[in-house]
């Protein structure tokens, strides 16, 4: 069994949201509940749900980009909430992330190659001009050409930026990457090149992903393990085949049968896919509003993630009885 | 099966500060009555221009260069801009990818589809709110007398859809253009949302346009499919028949790069997706030949000089690459 390389328990974030001036109520919207998740060293860990799940959320924690509220993640045994600055600068050495928008995440009045050199010189991983160097090898690594180095943003594609993001992610050799919807934004056929792409960095670099993701099939064929998340609590996680063959939690399933097949033969599975995510409540499951297989405990108690036979775990009353 | 609507060799070209671009540039197209066709391409590649010209609707900057849209015979084209509004809502309606953007946001949602209602027919204001009341129900919104008093902002994302589908549905119309209707949406409302527009297509017998980037979404909604690409359709043929024999390499090429989804078997981890190599041509800077030549596979000396032709191969299925059409052959 590989090592654990992020361990994290019982992680929340809540965010406050109105009570200013004008709105005399204010919400609290609880984006991560909870969240318990091991990430093994060298595995692809899936991290599948709609939005506002908390998905980008968890990340943004991990990253520590954002405070918890309450929780603990350790990263390699050491708690990542309780850096000092220089720890905390040495932890983002080893932990880096790649962006949804490759518009929006790279610096428009800089060339590629400064932008993948950025963190070496940042990290002063060597001198200038060595730096240089080891960008200049990273741009052909993720498949640019050295007349691009020179080139700004805006004169790249969409594919090709990502393509730059993935480089300065990987300009540090962390450990872990975090691959925040990386090809959402791309067309189908651009999709495939990164994916791919990502699978051999993976490979060359020895890397551990933690990859979010909405779409179920980009899902699939990246990962190891998946866990699914519904309103800011991981609902299953299980092994990549465990999960596509024989989900456990209803709201997998939905996600399953509404996910558009390339077969036009197939008969939808529609009579399941019901309702919207709404508020987390205080009490009982927060699927329960829409889960076809509610019992009266489902209005009471909130279901814990549990291991179900070998399979994996599941946040469910009814694991194994539906 | 009865024609609804039928585009000839349209070609719409818009004036850039970089020059002139053909954003649709010679597209044929023939739509029956009930039928739902969807139009697949990635972004650039013209295929909501392809709708807002039949629309009328194109931005300030561009121009309809030739060809005709025949709607019931009509050539919507010819049309003068008073008729045409007469005709748009009314006989064909169109829904958008971003419903928050397409609702008046100081308007209650009741308002604004009586004012759509009230537009084309006419009835009392009152009548009109109740008919709202009614098609908002139609459209699966639960509680729809109240709802007919909520802002846009006090709905979700596949509610607003819902909104703007039940606009569109409020003269019944006969043509229904749906551009990326579901692309906001997460999967389970988007599943919902398209098993709606394909109901109230059963009903009322409307023709539906489903303009998608997703494959799968037409795999599952449409009846025909054309494919285009950098402003052509480069494939067009009967669903089943483009999924089980995709002919243009393109088109091949989109199927097979979808991770799974398509095979529907289980993922190898070790498997590589197939790529299409390269990127979409420029439209500024279109290759002599074919558009696809560049990241082809199949690719000859003759589709380097010659563009091809959209040419019938067998019975319904339109393909525009040589070496498919001579193989067929």
């Amino acid at each position: 069994m590989a090592s654990v390389l992020v361990d994290i328990q019982k992680l929340g974030k809540k965010y406050v949201l109105g009570g200013g001036f004008l709105q005399n109520r204010s919400r609290i919207v609880r984006a991560v509940n909870g969240v318990d998740l091991q990430i093994f060293e060298g595995e692809t860990l899936g991290l599948v749900g709609e939005s506002g799940c908390g998905k980008s959320t968890l990340a943004r924690l991990l990253m520590r980009l954002e405070e918890p509220d309450a929780g603990r993640a350790y990263f390699k045994d050491q708690n990542i909430f309780a850096f000092s600055y220089d720890d905390l600068k040495t932890y983002r050495r080893h932990v880096q992330m790649i962006f949804q928008d490759p518009y929006s995440s790279l610096n428009p009045r800089k060339s590629a190659i400064s932008i993948i050199q950025e963190p070496l010189n940042i990290h002063q991983i060597a001198g200038r001009k060595q730096n240089r160097e080891i960008s200049a090898q990273l741009m052909t690594r993720v498949g640019l050409s050295h007349e691009q180095a020179k080139r700004y943003p805006h004169e790249f594609s969409g594919g090709q930026r990502q393509r730059i993001g993935i480089a300065r992610a990987l300009a540090l050799q962390p450990a872990l990457v975090i691959a925040d919807e990386p090809v959402s934004a791309l067309d189908a056929s651009i999709q495939a090149q990164i994916l791919n792409l990502l699978k051999d960095l993976k490979k060359d670099f020895g890397l551990t992903y933690l990859f979010i993701s909405h779409d179920l099939n980009v899902i699939r064929y990246v990962s190891d393990r998946i866990a699914v998340m519904y309103l800011g609590c991981i609902v299953e996680l299980a092994d990549k085949n465990n999960l596509y063959q024989t989900p456990l939690h209803p709201y997998t399933r939905m996600l399953l049968a509404a996910m558009p097949s390339c077969n036009p033969q197939k008969k939808k599975r529609e009579m399941m896919i019901q309702g919207e995510a709404g508020e987390i409540g205080d009490q009982g499951c927060n699927f329960r509003n829409r889960c076809v297989y509610k019992i009266d405990i489902c209005n009471r108690l909130i279901p814990q993630l549990r291991p179900y036979r070998e399979r994996g775990l599941c946040a469910c009353h009814r694991t194994g009885e539906i | 099966m009865q024609t609804l609507l039928e585009i000839k060799n349209l070609k719409t070209v818009f004036s850039t500060a970089r020059g002139v671009i053909k954003a649709v540039d010679g597209v044929s197209l023939i739509l029956n009555t009930g039928e739902t066709l969807g139009i697949v391409g990635e972004s650039g590649c013209g295929k909501t221009m392809l709708a807002l010209s039949m629309m009328r609707l194109i931005p300030a900057n561009g121009r309809i260069a030739g060809g005709e849209v025949l709607f019931s015979g009509q050539n919507l084209l010819s049309l003068s801009e008073d008729e045409m509004r007469e005709k748009r809502g009314r006989d064909i309606a169109m829904i958008f990818q971003e419903p928050m953007t397409s609702l008046n946001p100081v308007l209650r949602i009741g308002e604004q589809i009586a004012e759509a209602i009230r537009l084309h027919q006419h009835v009392p204001a009152k009548e009109a709110l109740f008919l709202s009341e009614r098609l908002l129900a139609e459209v699966g919104i639960p509680e729809p007398e109240r709802r007919v008093e909520d802002y846009p902002h006090q709905l979700s994302g596949g509610m607003r859809q819902r909104v703007m589908i039940a606009m569109a549905m409020s003269c019944r119309p006969r043509l229904l253009l749906a551009d990326e209707p579901t692309t906001a949406l997460d999967v389970t409302i988007q599943s919902q949302i398209l098993n709606l527009i394909s109901d109230l297509k059963e009903k009322n017998n409307m023709a539906v346009i489903l303009i998608t980037h997703d494959l799968g979404i037409v795999a599952e909604a449409a009846e025909k499919v054309a494919v285009m690409y950098a402003g052509k359709v480069v494939e067009m043929s009967e669903v089943k028949k483009l999924f089980s024999q995709p002919q243009h390499p393109y088109t091949r090429g989109l199927i097979e790069s979808r991770p799974s989804g398509c095979a529907d078997t289980g993922a190898n981890g070790e498997a590589y997706l197939k790529t299409i190599p390269g990127t979409v041509p420029s439209l500024y800077d279109l290759p002599p030949g074919c558009r696809f030549f560049e990241r082809c596979v199949l690719a000859e000396d003759e589709c380097r000089v010659r563009e091809p032709e959209l040419l019938e191969i067998e019975n319904g299925h339109f393909v525009s690459c040589f070496v498919s059409q001579r193989i067929v052959k």
